[in-house]
């Protein structure tokens, strides 16, 4: 333990007992001492009157980190209840795709953390790991902060990889930066876009932003993961890195990642990490985990997003939207003002709080085009906006604008539908 | 023995009116109103409301950030906290949430230092600016604390020592318990955050906010805050380019507008 009570210094005034959260200081005698339940909180270090307790870890020299010494790409790949959640392949075709622009020897593993999860393993391969790690005991049957934030600390430490990025999930958010602080280096949240080569952050930059990469140079042979997130609700783009400390550490927005195609057969190398835990490492107890009955909605999957804002009116908006949807064969999406007026689940909303989405058509109806609502879906490949008002910024992005009751237009789409290719043909034949 | 609370809490641009200047590209920040940030106001009523039922509980709101952060503070002790400390200083400039974590759990031990301890700290998931969700596991992880985050419902045993949550997850929500002290982060779902009192107002004018510099909260601007400290740095920043405005559909009826789009859905075989 890093926290010591300096024997010649203690006067047994038993501030430092009072001060501990965690009642981690007996007396003994007229000395405080340190036991077992000591959590390094260093609230007594902050306590003690005589500088009578130290942190012997704070005055220690920096190690300085050989950054040479980390190696490869990790994706953390989340299970539920022995299913891994699909962000866990986008991520691996992600690691892919950087392990190999870093070099010809580094390789993407997944680390699947769990109990009795090793059958996930060939769905991995199959989407394009070259390795998994197996990081199991009963104690990780269930996800809990404490158990998973020590397996993964304790087996980065031994195995030193020098990306690692999760899923920004529900669950991804709040394991890595509890992983990130106890390892002391960077991590950054929910990105959309990473690179490693300088040549492909060029070429990214130049096709979707406004950077002036003038001064950057595309024959640079530096490697370091270049991080690119939303911020100020995506008014703005920040790409961020993590020079001096390994390893480098993000998590990734679900939907943005593209997953390879599946390799049928596909194996490797499997590595049983060694996995220390006693139950007395976690410090949550698990009552019930309740699956909730709400209809499972893949937006992030889907290739025809129907979505419905505030213009709906009222609740039975969404059963126009229902009825669209299920003509073109899309998912319901829907504004965080419809979710807010509680017209509709959160679990639909698209946006900078809800889900990234890039489906081939994404209808916005009755969706003004708030900031935090683009940021969400202006990556979709075809945007249809249907409003009433002919300044709503959602026109800004969209590929097809119609300005007109969606009360109105969207039966029409419902009802001609199907004919689309007669017209397009017609249409052909018109011009031709 | 009185419950003492810690609420951390951050003064925010409102996202929502932040413009970019078309010609430099940069945020225009000015005339932007400063807020408390969303889920912080959800962490501080759910405080509020354990002080409602327990009287005698404390309720202090931490923060970090420039002076006029002083202004969300007094918001924060006119919705009923009974203090609000500021940590400020250049030196913590330029932190990233590594470091940002550091200056916080630094500020929580003077706290706790002056007041004799602390049993739950409570913080909102995430800041809209920044929108990380990340400072809140990172301070639990430097002061030794077990977390829970996502908390939509919250409940506390006549003990004070046992909370049981709902942590949400996004196909549903799993059922904690945790002993304090604790850290837990809170989403707007969990409740509604009242509003200032007109008392409260009043008693806000009335107290003095304490200051802490990096010198007083002991944390060294080499090693642990501000800019130099932080592992991560900003290596690029610009705005998104806007997507290139497409066709306007005209027509004189609502059947024509439909065929027009499906006609052009279809010349870009999207359908
Ligand atoms: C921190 C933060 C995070 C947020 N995250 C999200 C997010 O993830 N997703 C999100 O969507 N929003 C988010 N928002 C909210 C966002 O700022 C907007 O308030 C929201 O997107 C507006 O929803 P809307 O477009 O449905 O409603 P409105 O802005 O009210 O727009 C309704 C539109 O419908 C049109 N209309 C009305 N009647 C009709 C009709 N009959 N036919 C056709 N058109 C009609 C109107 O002209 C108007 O343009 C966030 C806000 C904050 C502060």
């Amino acid at each position: 333990m890093a926290i010591v009570v300096l024997k010649d210094k203690c006067k047994g005034c038993k501030l430092c007992v009072k001060a501990c959260p965690f009642e981690a200081i007996d007396m003994d005698g007229k000395l405080a001492v340190i036991n077992e339940k000591c959590t390094s909180c260093k609230q007594c270090v902050a306590t003690c009157k005589f500088d009578a307790i130290e942190d012997t870890d704070a005055g220690k020299e920096e190690e300085v980190v050989d950054l040479t010494a980390y190696k490869h790409v990790w994706v953390y790949a989340e299970q539920r209840a022995g299913k891994l959640m699909n962000v866990a392949l986008e991520l691996i075709g992600e690691g892919r795709r950087l392990a190999r622009e870093i070099s010809d020897e580094t390789k993407v593993y997944a680390v699947l953390v769990g109990d009795k999860v090793d059958q996930l393993a060939s769905e991995c391969f199959a989407y394009g790991a070259d390795g998994v790690y197996l990081l199991e005991n009963d104690l990780l049957k269930i996800y809990n902060t404490d158990g998973y934030t020590k397996v993964l600390t304790d087996s980065i430490r031994q195995y030193k990889p020098e990306i690692v990025i999760f899923g920004a999930t529900y669950i991804g958010r709040d394991l890595a930066p509890r992983v990130a602080a106890r390892l002391n280096t960077g991590l950054t949240a929910d990105c959309t876009r990473l690179d490693v080569k300088v040549s492909s952050y060029i070429d990214y930059a130049n096709k979707n932003t406004t950077l002036d990469t003038s001064d950057l140079d595309p024959n640079s042979t530096e490697t370091g993961l270049k991080q690119t997130r939303p911020a100020f609700g995506g008014n703005l783009m920040a790409t961020i890195i993590c020079p001096r400390t390994r390893p480098q550490m993000s998590t990734v927005r679900p939907g943005v990642m593209t997953k390879i195609d599946r390799i049928e057969g596909a194996t490797g190398e499997i590595i049983n990490a060694p996995v220390e835990l006693a139950a007395s490492d976690i410090h949550v107890e698990i009552v019930d985990v309740v699956k909730s009955a709400k209809e499972i909605v893949s937006l992030s999957d889907a290739e025809i997003i129907c979505s419905g804002g505030r213009g709906l009116g009222d609740p039975s908006g969404f059963d126009l939207i229902r009825e669209f949807a299920a003509k073109v064969g899309g998912v319901v999406g829907s504004s965080r003002a419809a979710v807010d007026a509680g017209w509709i689940d959160h679990s639909h909303q698209v946006g900078q709080t809800g889900t990234t989405v890039k489906p081939k058509i994404y209808f916005a109806c009755g969706i003004s085009g708030a900031i935090q609502h683009l940021a969400g879906m202006q990556t979709s490949d075809i945007i249809v906006a249907i409003n009433k008002d002919p300044d709503a910024p959602i026109f800004e992005v969209a590929d097809f604008g119609i300005v007109g009751d969606l009360y109105k237009v969207i039966p029409e789409i419902i009802a001609e539908w199907d004919k689309a290719e007669e017209l397009y043909s017609e249409s052909l034949h018109h011009t031709a | 023995m009185a419950f003492k609370i810690i609420v951390c809490a951050k003064q925010v641009p409102d996202t929502n009116e932040i413009k970019i200047d078309p010609v430099t590209k940069t945020l225009k920040r000015e005339g932007v109103p400063a807020i408390l940030n969303h889920d912080d106001a959800n962490a501080l009523e759910e405080a509020l409301r354990i002080k409602d039922k327990y009287p005698d509980t404390h309720i202090t709101v931490i923060t970090m950030g420039p002076p006029q952060a002083k202004d969300m503070l007094m918001e924060c002790i006119a919705m009923g906290a009974d203090e609000g400390v500021l940590s400020s200083d250049r030196a913590l400039g330029g932190s990233d949430t590594w470091a940002t974590s550091n200056a916080l759990a630094a500020t929580v031990r003077k706290v706790a230092e002056k007041n004799g301890g602390y049993d739950l700290i409570f913080a909102g998931r995430q800041a809209i600016d920044g929108d990380t969700a990340q400072v809140g596991p990172q301070m639990a992880e430097k002061l030794g604390l077990p977390q829970i985050t996502y908390v939509k419902e919250f409940e506390i045993a006549d003990d004070m020592k046992t909370i049981t949550v709902k942590r949400a997850l996004e196909d549903g929500y799993q059922i904690l318990k945790i002993k304090t002290p604790c850290m837990l982060t809170a989403i707007k779902e969990l409740n509604t955050p009242r509003y200032m009192s007109i008392g409260g107002i009043y008693e806000a004018t009335q107290k003095e906010i304490p200051t802490y510099s990096a010198a007083d909260l002991g944390v060294d601007p080499d090693k642990e805050v501000g800019l130099l400290a932080s592992p991560t740095n900003v290596y690029r920043s610009f705005t998104p380019a806007p997507k290139g405005k497409g066709v306007m559909i005209e027509a004189e009826t609502e059947k024509e507008q439909a065929d027009k789009l499906l006609v052009g859905l279809k010349s870009k075989f999207v359908i």
